[in-house]
């Protein structure tokens, strides 16, 4: 059996890429979709533990995750529509001004 | 090698399926093209294909030579790896799923290796059987997506993106309108639910999921055919709108990828609505009447010898060799299941699930020759507004009288 | 070198290859087929861990309807490569470094915390889909519902968002 901490350690290098990407990409799309790999990387410990466990918990938060994550992305690609309508652009560092 | 080969036989038999289960579906997928364009046009009153070979058998050979010499022009300004990754990707899911459909209850009447050997890549107890499948649909979407905006063009765009947004929109209906069959079987795996149907063996046709749930089965097989982008569903690929749709920009091999893609998932979407609804490979006949199980003979022997008769009109080497040999391949089958009945009991499965994704598939083609294209808001207001909400209509019924039963039989 | 094992690795180096591609990609596009990949590799971690109902959702929700939201907005965007504007590379450099000790710094703590929380066998007497159901529907039924608003509150708020100014 694979021991919980590779999962565990393999979740934690996910979500520090997903950070990294949060930070250093300029597109506001491929800023969202760290947010969703961060997301991810959550969920990977959610379920490493609820098998470690021997509970269903964790799968069950993680569904809850991933509903809530399908309501967010929809809701942000939303907003991030209406961006780049208003302002032309998708690079975050010319979104940086309430001012059009 | 030897001691590896040996301490993995499953594995290598389970290769050895997979590569005959291909080579199998390729081949079907060829002579449905020969299948539908045969039907389709003697529903319009023409013949199709018949110059090729006798009966035009030997077209599909001759598309398949076409589309390998083809030349293969990648459009300017085309995303390179995606242009190349979409078609590929369509092929592989599409078939993937193949793998996870059951095609007979019992192994094999002779043991292999010590092993036995059931008809089907996917292992007896896979608990999420109609799960993957639908996974692997979900991911379909993406071929067409991309497909569409790596070719830049504008038709290829438009069309992928209504073309994804319809599979997109009709998976919803697809996945709710199994739930009741779902309900009734209590388990997602599919070698289940045929069982679940083979509770009453006396009844025969009557036990089939198709009865209690024939509004699922009709959203079903709707949102499959729009899932598949058929005829009435195939605006986004149809010739007079928007030349081809997401493949306008593909041409031989990669087209000929999308063909097979689509093809296939036919064949899938038919064994799925034989396997869900139709009783797979449960004989419509009651149990007791075990005459009928000499009617797989009874068709072939006269088949083989038509076969047979037929061939040696011909003046080439397929009419007057090959025909008549694949006759006589034919009959003497029908022969050797009337004298050996362990094997006839074995063929009994199989044979009934073959007919019936044989009738679905002529179903598909019938569809195609007959029914006018949906527009394509009429095609997204259908899936939304109605077939949807009947989906629901039909789970929140199911489980009512699950209920009820539940009760009353506490009682 | 079990079996498992290698599987592990391989789904492992798949998922953090699909997260390095997203980081490095120039085009959107390109990082969302990364996160596909990664996605799907997750999905079979889950199955490897034995929890089938959750890898079959991650396939059907994640990577059938979220990454398809995330493409298609793309694609109507028309997102193109991204530009260069005046991030300092002499800023990134330290930023990598850190990022990388931070991860470090949490894998080391976890490999090294003695009482490792070992894996338990297969729950081999609930089936995990049957096992979930019960608990979604007995003990987190408000949260579920829940969900379900959440849902209908996003549709609502995505169908005002993207109509289109009137007048």
């Amino acid at each position: 059996m694979v021991p919980t901490n590779y999962y565990v350690i393999l979740s934690a290098i996910l979500f520090g890429l997903g950070v990294f990407a949060f930070i250093f990409k300029r597109n506001v799309i491929t800023i969202f979709m760290s947010i969703e790999l961060m997301l991810n990387a959550v969920n990977l410990a959610f379920v490493a533990f609820s098998q470690a466990l021997g509970k269903l918990d964790g799968q069950v938060f993680v569904l809850f995750v991933i509903v809530v994550a399908a309501a967010e992305a929809a809701v942000g690609l939303g907003i991030i529509i209406l961006i780049a309508r208003n302002r032309q652009t998708l690079n975050v560092e010319r979104v940086d001004l309430l001012k059009l | 090698m030897r001691a590896l080969l040996s301490a993995n036989v499953g594995l290598v038999i389970t290769i050895i399926k997979i590569a005959l289960l291909l080579f199998i579906v390729l081949t079907v997928n060829a002579y449905l093209t020969w299948f539908e364009r045969k039907v389709v046009a003697h529903i319009q009153s023409r013949w199709g294909p018949h110059r090729v070979g006798p009966h035009g058998l030997l077209q599909p050979l001759a598309d398949g030579v076409k589309f390998l010499f083809k030349e293969d022009p990648t459009p300017a300004g085309a995303d390179k790896f995606v242009y190349f990754l979409a078609p590929l990707l369509a092929l592989a899911l599409a078939l993937t799923s193949i793998a996870i459909i059951p095609f007979g209850p019992d192994p094999l009447p002779w043991k292999v290796l010590g092993h036995e050997i059931y008809l089907g890549i996917a292992p007896l107890n896979l608990n999420t059987g109609i799960l993957a499948l639908f996974a692997i649909t979900a991911l379909g979407v993406y071929g067409v997506a991309l497909a569409g905006w790596s070719s830049n063009s504008k038709y290829p765009l438009l069309g992928g993106l209504r073309s994804s947004a319809q599979m997109v929109s009709y998976e919803l209906a697809l996945t709710m309108s199994v739930v009741g069959v779902l309900l009734m079987a209590g388990s997602f795996n599919l070698r289940d639910i045929i069982n679940a149907q083979a509770r009453h063996p006396q009844w025969g046709i009557l036990g089939w999921n198709v009865w209690p749930q024939i509004l699922g089965f009709f959203c079903f097989f709707t949102a499959a055919v729009a899932e598949t982008n058929r005829v009435p569903f195939d605006l986004p690929e149809a010739e007079s709108e928007l030349v081809a749709g997401f493949h306008t920009e593909y041409a031989s091999f990669k087209f000929a990828m999308f063909f097979i893609a689509e093809y296939t998932s036919m064949i899938t979407v038919s064994c799925l609505c034989a396997i869900m609804f139709f009783g797979g490979w449960l004989s419509p006949f009651p149990a007791s009447w075990t005459l009928t199980h000499y009617l797989p003979s009874v068709i072939l022997i006269p088949f083989g010898l038509w076969v047979i008769m037929d061939g040696v009109r011909y003046e080439t080497v397929f009419g007057r060799l090959v025909l008549p040999g694949v006759g006589s391949v034919i009959a003497a089958l029908g022969l050797a299941f009337i004298v050996l009945p362990s094997v006839n009991e074995f063929i009994q499965g199989p044979f009934w699930l073959l007919s019936k994704i044989l009738t679905f598939l002529f179903v598909y083609v019938w569809m195609r020759g007959t029914l006018p294209r949906f527009r394509y808001d009429q095609l997204m207001a259908f899936g939304w507004k109605l077939l949807l909400p009947i989906s629901i209509v039909n789970v929140i019924l199911t489980s009512f009288v699950i209920l009820a039963k539940m009760q009353w039989g506490a009682k | 070198m079990t079996a498992p094992l290698i599987v592990f690795f391989v789904l492992a180096a798949l998922a953090v290859i699909g997260a390095i591609s997203l980081i490095l990609q120039k085009h959107p596009i390109h990082s969302a087929l990364s996160l596909i990949v990664v996605m799907v590799a997750l999905a079979g971690l889950y199955l490897l861990m034995g929890a089938e109902f959750v890898a079959a959702v991650q396939i059907i929700v994640y990577g059938g309807a979220i990454m398809v939201l995330f493409v298609f907005v793309i694609m109507l965007l028309n997102a193109g490569v991204e530009e260069h504007t005046s991030i300092s590379k002499i800023a990134g450099a330290p930023g990598l470094l850190l990022v990388v000790a931070l991860a470090a710094f949490v894998a080391a703590t976890l490999a090294k915390s003695g009482a490792s929380v070992q894996a338990a066998t297969q729950t081999g007497a609930l089936s995990s889909t049957k096992g979930i159901s019960e608990m979604v529907f007995k003990d987190f039924v408000y949260p579920f519902e829940l969900t379900s608003f959440l849902i209908l509150v996003a549709i609502l708020g995505a169908t005002v968002l993207a109509q289109r100014e009137k007048g």
